[in-house]
């Protein structure tokens, strides 16, 4: 009897060894030997983050991280290279999960599922459910692991808009209205005229997430699974209408009140000239909040406020491609008579594993993605603004704590995190494309057109045409049956 | 009599010799020029377990030239404004001067007339394609930047390092030292001038932002005007390359006859007449050899629009090989392959011409 008890508790404890060893936390020694090359973008966002923790990850584990890096415009295409030419140089990469789809169906990434539920480290439960399902899953099973949520809101300079006696912005008029009157304004006391607005227009840089959060709210309002990229019943563009026309316009018209290169500013210099104190207004993802706050760098901390992105009192009518008033049938979800739509913007950066690594070498990646995303390092890393990492766990957003003690007033703390969670909770939030081969709808045809219409190239009526046709001849290349049931399968439909 | 083995190889000897060679260049050239022609030809799409090359014919040629991609290779078109037709007729005058001396010279041949036909319809297509686009609302297109590249940038290079080159052969103090500072950017990565010519360049915080402002510049963004971000990228284009030709220059005027120079300036010839009539024809041949090197180098202009402004603004300084770049990046491989192939016909015939009709009569006049 007892042997029989011996045995079948030994046979428990094989059984339980097996299953810790996939999600054991990171022990010493466990992966000395083991060396994982991990691609991510130039930054230095994003990249810091992962270049600083190596070490100590190394040192608790005995895994060699390599962190390369990439310009941000390459890192699509170098992964796709390495991995479907067979290279394998590389193990894992932090990037945009809305490019799972082109990642996922050819089987280049690591199914990461049954880790990832039981990985109690992780505290997946404590991961915002938009960014558990958004960014992470796939077709329901998991990829990747969420080290940042991206939301993009409006920063602007609480000391400016005082002075002007205006109110945070509601829509985009008053964005527009409150750039224009402060724009030429000394905003930093060094003498020489600042501008009303900063947004990062650089073309094959980061910038066209931006007119997208302009256009959201002229093109979404009945929710969520309505989507703004195409229209759910034949998959035609949403890109040649009444809405798409202004916010192109309002987006155009922001130049006039910004620096005279803004086209071609990437993020990292428009945080850097709003954080000098040179801009009333910024649009931007939530790094602006968590760089404001940091006493080396920020001139104007205490001094920054955010808001959800600015809405519309009006909104298109997919039937006529007309903009109709805002009402309770037309804008369901509008506050005081303005739609708003907050775009969840890239969605936020995340840790994906070659799934032709070798075994322990995907053991090791996993092991440093949960690393960073567990709350001792993530907590700290999403306080501070040079990572580039934005809160995305619910504790973050409630725990007023571990904004205070990265600098924050607890009023500067409120009202950052407000503007996150509003974000958030919104039920008419915009998601970002994810069907195949959306980096080229984004990246490609949409940033080359926006981009064209700023330098003076095309009209905006032209910019439409432009964006629609190359748009229509993508699906028309992958397929726009197949296409369709993508899209509506994002959306939720 | 039948040649024995030993006889045939001893025959075959140069060509068996040469094989080895022959063998590496087709595999490192020819061979990837006709995968990169099957590329050019086909469409790229990811799927399941990996990617697929499906044949799609013409197509990629023809988006560029007619399709979706033409305002992006071709530019947008426009009616030809005043100077437009004055670049014609300048174009259209040297072309028929340049045949009609080959008629005149007494020796014209079948081939050489069907190869001055190609050149003349090649160089007045690139003259219209500039003509038709540079006009108010239009735009020119990869191929008409990356020709203005060429041309402007390369002659301003040969003017220049010819000066130089013409000063350092001198007497003059210092000489040494000034040969070595003039030769420095040639050693400097293209991407390390890039970034360079981005912070000199820039009006508001840059090294040079005082003067800028102090000349009424401060509020001008070269990046965002199209004619001035092109300007840049001569200007950084023509920093680095400048010393190439100024060292080949240089030592092609240290190599001549210093008889005749003396010869002349006791005779009382300026220093114009001695360049015009004894130098300039003694390194004439050296020069168009240094032309077309930096020509073909120039059609592959790509780190400095990169660097310098991603192509911006807009399009405005994509070069041809920025634009195959930039499709590749996008995963267009077939666009990308055959952007590529455009360029290399294009530089092609252009290059062959030069090498045909400019520098061979150059050499045969010499001899």
């Amino acid at each position: 009897m007892s042997l029989r008890r011996n045995m079948l508790g030994a046979a428990v404890a094989v059984l339980a060894g097996g299953a810790a060893g996939l999600i054991a936390p990171a022990q010493a020694g466990q992966f000395d030997g083991v060396t994982v090359n991990v691609m991510t973008f130039t930054g230095p966002q994003i990249a810091e983050p992962l270049q600083r923790r190596a070490p100590d990850f190394e040192k608790l584990t005995g895994a060699k991280v390599n962190i390369i890096t990439v310009p941000f415009s390459d890192l699509y295409q170098k992964l796709l290279t390495d991995w479907a030419s067979g290279t394998n140089s590389i193990d894992a990469a932090v990037f945009a999960p809305q490019w799972m789809s082109d990642y996922v169906v050819p089987g280049y990434l690591l199914d990461l599922s049954d880790r990832m539920a039981a990985d109690k480290d992780l505290q997946e439960d404590d991961v915002a459910p938009f960014f558990r399902d958004f960014s992470q899953k796939f077709n329901g099973k998991a990829y990747m692991v969420t080290l940042d949520g991206d939301f993009q809101m409006v920063y602007y300079r609480t000391d400016v808009l005082k002075e002007l006696g205006k109110e945070p912005p509601k829509t985009w008029d008053d964005y527009l209205d409150i750039a224009k009157a402060a724009n030429g304004k000394d905003m930093n006391g060094d003498g020489k005229p600042d501008y009303g607005s900063c947004i990062s227009k650089k073309r094959g840089a980061q910038a066209y997430w931006a007119i997208l959060s302009v256009a959201g709210s002229y093109l979404q309002a009945q929710g969520t699974k309505e989507g703004i990229f195409f229209d759910t019943k034949d998959m035609k563009p949403l890109v040649n209408n009444e809405a798409f026309a202004a916010a192109l316009k309002v987006y155009q018209e922001s130049t006039k009140y910004g620096p005279a290169d803004e086209i071609n500013l990437d993020v990292g210099d428009t945080r850097k000239l709003f954080t000098s104190g040179q801009c009333a207004l910024s649009l931007d993802w939530g790094d602006i909040g968590t760089l404001a706050i940091d006493p080396k760098e920020s001139k104007v901390q205490d001094k920054v406020g955010a808001v959800i992105i600015p809405g519309s009192k009006s909104v298109l009518d997919r039937s006529s491609g007309k903009l109709v008033a805002c009402d309770k049938q037309t804008c369901p979800y509008a506050t005081d008579g303005i739609n708003h739509a907050p775009f969840a913007a890239f969605g936020g950066w995340s840790g994906g594993i070659n799934a032709k690594a070798n075994p322990k070498v995907q053991d090791a990646a996993y092991a440093f993605f949960s690393y960073m995303s567990q709350p001792k390092q993530s907590n700290e890393d999403v306080t501070l603004g040079k990572t580039g990492f934005n809160p995305y766990r619910m504790s973050q957003l409630k725990d007023l704590t571990l904004w205070k003690k990265a600098g924050m007033s607890e009023a500067a703390a409120k009202n950052y995190l407000g503007a996150i969670q509003e974000s958030l909770d919104s039920p008419n939030m915009v998601l970002d494309l994810r069907i195949p081969q959306n980096q080229r709808y984004e990246q490609v045809a949409l940033d080359t057109a926006v981009a064209r219409m700023l330098a003076g190239e095309l009209t905006v009526e032209d910019t439409m045409k432009q964006i629609a046709s190359a748009w229509d001849d993508i699906t028309e290349e992958v397929g726009r049956d197949s296409q369709l049931k993508a899209y509506k399968a994002t959306l939720g439909q | 009599m039948r040649l024995s083995f030993s006889d045939w190889l001893d025959r075959q000897a140069d060509r068996l010799f040469i094989l080895p060679a022959v063998l590496i260049l087709l595999t490192f050239s020819i061979f990837p020029l006709l995968i990169s022609a099957y590329l050019a030809l086909s469409r790229f799409q990811l799927t399941a377990g990996g990617y697929q090359l499906r044949f799609v014919g013409w197509l990629n040629f023809k988006k560029l030239l007619f399709g979706g991609e033409q305002y992006h290779f071709l530019g947008v078109f426009v009616p030809v404004p005043w100077y437009g037709w004055l670049l014609l007729a300048l174009v259209i005058l040297l072309l028929a001067r340049s045949i009609a001396q080959y008629i005149r010279s007494g020796k014209p041949t079948l081939f050489g007339l069907i190869g001055r036909a190609v050149t003349t319809a090649a160089i007045l297509a690139l003259a219209l394609l500039l003509a038709a686009t540079i006009g108010a609302g239009g735009q020119l297109g990869s191929l008409s930047v990356t020709v203005i590249y060429v041309a402007v940038g390369v002659t301003c290079q040969l003017l220049i390092g010819l000066g130089l080159a013409m000063l350092c052969s001198q007497n003059i103090r210092c000489r040494g030292f000034f040969r070595v500072v003039f030769f420095l950017p040639l050693m400097v990565t293209p991407v390390g001038i890039a970034y360079t010519f981005r912070m000199l360049a820039d009006m508001t915080q840059g090294p040079l932002a005082g003067l800028w402002r102090f000349v009424g510049l401060g509020d001008l963004s070269w990046a965002s005007q199209a004619w001035s971000a092109r300007l840049v990228v001569m200007v950084g284009d023509t920093w680095q390359w400048t010393p190439f030709i100024f060292i080949v220059l240089l030592a092609a005027i240290e190599g001549q006859s210093r008889e005749q120079v003396e010869a002349a300036s006791l005779d009382g010839a300026s220093y114009w007449q001695i360049f015009r009539d004894v130098t300039w024809p003694e390194i004439a041949p050296v020069a168009s050899t240094i032309v077309l090197i930096r020509v073909i180098e120039a059609f592959k202009i790509v780190d400095l629009p990169n660097v310098l402004t991603n192509g911006g603004p807009g399009i405005a300084t994509e070069s041809l090989t920025l634009h195959s770049f930039i499709n590749w990046r996008a995963l267009d491989l077939g666009g990308s392959a055959a952007v590529a192939y455009m360029l290399l016909i294009v530089s092609t015939v252009l290059c062959a011409s030069f090498f045909n009709y400019v520098m061979q009569p150059m050499r045969s006049r010499r001899q």
